[in-house]
């Protein structure tokens, strides 16, 4: 005879199981924020942030990390943005589903997996071995770009899918060019997916190290032009803990690298809200 | 005398292999309001959507015969659908209005035509929304979103929105499936105001809708032209059976 189960203890029971999984993701979440901010804020002062680092990092603040990183991933977005969302564009709007636009998507998710450190590997032989670029900004701006065009082309592309076919439909009716629909009605009702593509981006720029720590150098100089090599907070964090510089200057650049990604994420979310309301 | 503005011979359309239209024969005079009738599938959209080519954007879309708008074939190589786009305001069956204000939907296709000019797109727009009797309720809301109007509103404001585009055809795909009797009749209203200046292709799913508003009335079936007859013909002593069949309601 099969057992019958109760469909109100059914319900009880899986929403306690449910509950406590989302309870455990959000705990070790906010245990690792807490744990990284509680060791890591005190040595966080306006000193921390504006002064250059003395000694190897052992003594002064971070601010050229700050400078680094800010620039690092400014360029890997600049760049990645246009080659992604066009790339999107052209695979959903312009071509048709065939074995080129497999072929395009089956090589971008594979850029997806790869892990960062063979990026930074080919940063390195391409960028600035052959291309002669030197560790720089440049150097690593077009690696990070290359590291996070993946997830922009797949997010852009998810975004433009998602805008309603009537919406074009109206806009071709209208008189409106392919272009014109493009621009006018299809991206702005993607930009909020689009954003969070470039959302992503940054977050994975902001706290990259493999891929940086190759293209980029370390040196701990203020960069000056694109071809000056610099350090990322994450970098500058790696070399602390592991050559045992300064264990508190380490979780001080941590807590600022975690509150720099939250206020991000923060003020995109804002953004994108005030965005969203308006019209829809 | 009609002048006739719209003409069919043997006109089919494919997507793929499959007809959609099989060897249509049909003309349409000038300011006139003609009526498209019959069953889900029949053929009635595909017409419509031949005549403006946003079929073109389906894969596959391929047609025969020859299609004329005022002498001149829609599908010759020469003509510029951007432009025969403009000259045939279409209308959907859902209500679809652009996640923009009020205004940026009625000015969209002036803006789409390259129209800069704030004076002359206000004054556009306030034209267009008084034509579809819609300025008195959102002349003070301009500036809100357009997705928050009701069905009808909405309905009316793509009405206005292709009037914007001052076209010759105004081309009406079930513009009123989804829309209460009150709001249906306004369209309707509306649509009869309308004829002195545009012709009107109204396909509709509700035959009473043609029988109201309709000054001639075709019957689709199957990709097929039945009949195309004035209305009070088609609705009182139409020509063909399967027609009597259809507006009594024997199937659809």
């Amino acid at each position: 005879m099969r057992v019958r189960i109760d469909p109100r203890a059914e319900q009880q029971f899986f929403r306690a199981l449910l509950w406590l999984l989302t309870g455990v993701t959000i705990f070790i979440l906010f245990f690792i924020i807490f744990y990284v901010l509680k060791k890591g804020l005190p040595v966080v002062s306006l000193e921390f942030l504006t002064k250059n680092p003395v000694e190897m990092g052992k003594a002064g603040g971070i601010f050229s990390t700050i400078l680094g990183t800010g620039a690092l991933t400014l360029l890997a977005i600049l760049i990645a943005s246009p080659l992604g969302i066009g790339s999107a564009i052209y695979l959903t709007e312009y071509t048709r589903e065939n074995w080129v636009t497999r072929v395009i998507r089956f090589g971008s998710e594979c850029l997806a997996g790869i892990p960062s450190i063979i990026f930074g590997l080919f940063g390195f032989i391409f960028f600035v071995v052959k291309l002669g670029l030197g560790w720089s900004l440049l150097s690593g701006g077009l690696t990070l770009a290359f590291m996070i065009l993946p997830t922009i082309i797949r997010t852009s592309e998810e975004a433009i899918r998602s805008v309603p076919y009537c919406y074009r439909e109206v806009s071709f009716s209208l008189g409106g060019t392919r272009w014109q629909t493009v621009t006018r009605v299809v991206l702005p009702s993607a930009l909020p997916g689009i954003a969070t593509g470039i959302m992503l981006g940054i977050g994975r720029s902001i706290g990259e190290t493999a891929a940086v720590i190759f293209t980029a150098g370390s040196s701990l100089h203020i960069p000056t032009s694109l071809f000056s090599s610099s350090r990322t907070m994450s970098v500058h964090f790696y070399i602390l803990a592991r050559e045992g510089i300064s264990m508190s200057k380490a979780y001080g650049t941590a807590a600022v690298l975690i509150v720099a990604i939250l206020a991000i994420n923060i003020v995109a979310y804002t953004l994108m809200n005030r965005f969203m309301r308006k019209y829809c | 005398m009609e002048k006739t503005v719209i003409r069919a011979k043997e006109f089919s359309h494919f997507f793929g292999s499959a007809p959609a239209l099989k060897r249509i024969s049909l003309e349409i005079f000038e300011n006139e309001i003609f009526g498209i009738i019959g069953p889900a599938g029949s053929g009635k959209s595909t017409f419509l959507r031949a005549l403006n080519r946003l079929n073109d954007l389906i894969p596959g879309s391929r047609t025969e015969g020859m299609l004329e708008i005022r002498g001149r074939d829609v599908n010759a190589p020469g003509i510029s659908v951007v432009e025969l786009r403009r000259r045939l305001g279409m209308v959907f069956a859902t209500p679809v209005p652009l996640p923009r204000s009020i205004f940026e939907n009625v000015a969209f296709g002036a803006r789409l035509a390259g129209e800069k000019s704030r004076g002359r797109l206000t004054e556009l727009v306030a034209d267009c929304l008084k034509k579809t009797a819609l300025w008195e309720e959102v002349m003070d809301r301009l500036d809100s979103s357009a997705l928050k109007l009701s069905g009808g509103q909405q309905q009316r404001l793509c009405l206005a929105r292709i009037l914007a585009l001052k076209p010759e055809f105004i081309l009406l795909d079930e513009p009123t499936s989804g829309l209460d009797p009150i709001s249906t009749m306004k369209i309707e209203e509306t649509l009869r105001k309308f004829r002195s200046e545009y012709t009107i292709i109204l396909v509709t799913n509700n035959t009473k809708q043609a029988a109201r508003v309709a000054d001639r009335t075709a019957f689709f079936l199957d990709g097929e032209l039945v009949e195309a007859e004035r209305t009070d013909k088609v609705f009182s002593a139409p020509s063909d059976k399967r027609t009597n069949d259809y507006i009594s309601g024997k199937f659809g």
